[in-house]
């Protein structure tokens, strides 16, 4: 169990974004929600929250994009490509996006990106983040796992350097998608959507808890990190389907999936097995969108990390510590087994 | 009143067809129908010729609903028999041309039996939708089908479906736009494999006796509670979302406001929700549609 404490900034600015994927509707309509109720703006005590539609113009069709999937748009290359005319509607996007919510890696950028989304797979609710390092979304994940009792709550990581993350959370300080599944593309469930509700509430009220000074313990937190997508057997000619994912793995998402379980149906009967050598636990299993990008399911390990007890900068304190990105990547490069001692009382630049 | 065996007498159904991709998105029957393209073994029955088809090409490879209009509501008079152009929109050329390979109503060279296969969001199982409650071909396969699946029926014009005569809609769900499940495949095929067998049994001369139906007759349609704007302010009720086929009663919750509050059914008898929301709908402004419970008696077929 950790034992040391970490002191971070406040979060002072926090974005909630929905409809990056304009069909996944929990987003769209939470967003909806709230800048009818609320300014685009939110000030209050402790933190203000900009609320935005990413996608309006897929949000209009309904359709997950119109040219290009926004959440494949924030690498670094991406939104530093110079602008033509030819440009596709959703790089332009990520581009303003980018200038209003960062920019992606500089000290301007929102402290915290929150990004809804829905997936057809039933995964319950998922945070999924590029570090599983940053104590910030792992705090708000243990908070959540704690608050919400009707539906599982998990961490996916995606192992990434920033300059390579190419979704719309990467451009915040700190930033996570929160999925949720199963729900079709195109239409809203109500148990979903007030699941949605709920878990940004919690998170909203950890936000403020947390930039009013209170302090939250270590503990241990399970995570799963991406191993592998595996997709569908396609006939060698047309690239068609050839199989469908197996009835005794649809819908099992974050069910271990060992050698020899069954993996695919053929059209003709047959079952195909899963034929790694390490079990490794499923997710986005049968997610709608992910067949053109040749993805029938992804592959997980799961372990557990120790998150060290975190509160915010006090007054007084600003510019004492080191801001979280910067731990985060002196971390990075500190060398097994050593720990780092960074005890409110211990002077900076001691590493 | 002494009752004289009164058997309806019906042409050989020689010339079958099995619609797949009307929606483009809809994965089932575009899975089965490419499947039979290739391989059409399994639906080979004697003495019937059986076509499987793709009719909207262009939004199966989209993988979209539709490209500039609804190939399911295409089929009307005024849309076929309008002068062929490229100005048309994509699906009201490709119903000509369906009409034109399948069709027309009423001619020799129309196709006997038409299968249309569809999948939905809602919780519907299997349901086949007949364009009319007259039809006692129609009635006698679906009475045969039954025992091997869940299946209800649903007359096709009170849903503003346009199409060809002879055609059944086979409709299988909940899945979602976009994906194949494999057990929503199966029952699909399975339904389709009956229907063959039925039309097999019938052409070799086998009589079907008298039977009745127990079907759900559409009676009205209901929409999302909407804002000034137009934007749908509520959604189906978590009472409501999924149980389709289930009565419901007057008072009975139906919607669930954004802000928590309840709207409830005020209808004035008990009705039977289906289409309980189906995504392809909410812009056709139709949350869930009421239906009507009837049993439908139709009497004994044979061969002509």
């Amino acid at each position: 169990m950790e034992k040391r404490q970490v002191v971070l900034p406040t979060l002072s600015r926090v974005a909630v974004c929905g409809g990056t994927h304009g069909n996944e509707l929990s987003g769209v309509y939470l967003v909806r929600e709230r800048l009818k109720k609320k300014k685009v703006v939110e000030e209050e005590e402790h933190v203000s929250v900009v609320t935005v539609m990413s996608n309006p113009r897929a949000v209009q069709h309904c359709r997950r994009y119109t040219e290009t999937d926004l959440n494949r748009c924030f690498t670094r290359a991406t939104l530093s490509s110079p602008v033509t005319d030819k440009t596709p509607y959703e790089i332009v996007r990520s581009q303003e996006l980018n200038s209003l919510l960062g920019p992606k890696g500089s000290p301007e950028a929102t402290d915290l990106v929150c990004d809804l989304h829905n997936t057809t797979a039933n995964m319950g609710l998922c945070f999924i983040a590029y570090s599983d390092r940053d104590w910030i979304s792992l705090h708000i994940y243990r908070h959540l796992q704690r608050q919400m009792s009707g539906i599982p709550v998990r961490f996916l990581h995606f192992d990434l350097p920033l300059n390579e993350a190419y979704s719309l959370d990467s451009v915040g300080k700190h930033g996570f998608a929160i999925e949720i599944g199963p729900q079709a593309h195109g239409l809203v469930r109500s148990n979903i959507l007030s699941a949605m509700q709920e878990g940004v509430q919690h998170m909203l009220d950890w936000v403020r808890l947390f930039n009013s000074g209170a302090q939250f313990e270590g503990g241990q937190v399970e995570v799963y990190t991406m191993v592998k997508n595996v997709d569908y057997p396609r006939d060698p000619e047309t690239c068609g389907l050839t199989a469908a994912i197996h009835p005794q793995l649809q819908d099992r998402d974050f069910c271990l999936l060992r050698p020899n379980d069954p993996l695919f149906q053929t059209f003709s009967g047959e079952t195909l097995k899963y034929k790694g050598t390490e079990a490794l636990y499923p997710f986005f299993v049968n997610e709608c969108a992910y067949y053109e990008k040749g993805i029938a399911l992804s592959l997980a390990r799961q372990r557990s990390v120790g998150i060290p007890s975190i509160r915010s900068e006090r007054e007084g304190e600003r510019g004492k510590f080191k801001s979280a990105a910067e731990e985060i990547e002196e971390e990075e490069t500190e060398e097994e087994g050593s720990p780092i001692e960074m005890e409110c009382e211990k002077q900076s630049g001691s590493l | 009143m002494t009752s004289i065996s009164n058997v309806s007498c019906f042409n050989e159904a020689r010339r079958v067809a099995i619609f797949g991709g009307t929606h483009g998105n809809e994965m089932s029957g575009i899975t089965l129908v490419n499947l039979w393209i290739k391989n059409g073994k399994e639906i080979q029955r004697k003495g019937v010729e059986t076509k499987p088809f793709i009719t909207n090409p262009r939004a199966v490879e989209k993988c979209t609903r539709y490209v500039d209009t609804d190939l399911n509501r295409a089929f009307t008079t005024e849309n076929l028999s309008a002068p062929s152009g490229d100005d048309l929109p994509y699906e009201v050329k490709r119903a000509q041309q369906i009409n034109e390979i399948f069709g027309p109503k009423g001619s020799p060279d129309a196709y006997d039996v038409i299968f249309d296969l569809h999948n939905t969001t809602s919780n519907m199982g299997c349901t086949l939708i007949l364009e009319s409650s007259k039809d006692h071909f129609n009635l006698q396969m679906m009475h045969y089908i039954k025992p091997a699946l869940d299946m209800v029926y649903l007359e096709g014009l009170s849903l503003d479906l346009v199409c060809l005569e002879g055609l059944s809609l086979d409709l299988v769900g909940p899945q979602p736009q976009g994906v194949l499940r494999s057990n929503i495949f199966e029952s699909m095929r399975v339904v389709l494999k009956h229907a063959l067998d039925f039309i097999e049994l019938f052409n070799e001369g086998l009589e079907f006796p008298p039977c009745s139906v127990d079907v759900f007759r559409v009676w009205d349609k209901m929409d999302y509670p909407r804002d000034t704007n137009g934007n749908i302010i509520a959604m189906v009720h978590p009472n409501l979302q999924d149980c389709d086929w289930e009565p419901l009663n007057p008072g009975d919750p139906m919607f669930q406001m954004f802000d928590g509050t309840t709207v409830r059914y005020e209808g004035v008898g008990t009705v039977y929700p289906t289409f309980i929301n189906e995504a392809a709908y909410y812009e056709k402004q139709q949350a869930f549609v009421t239906t009507r419970r009837e049993t439908l008696v139709a009497g004994a077929i044979k061969k002509a």
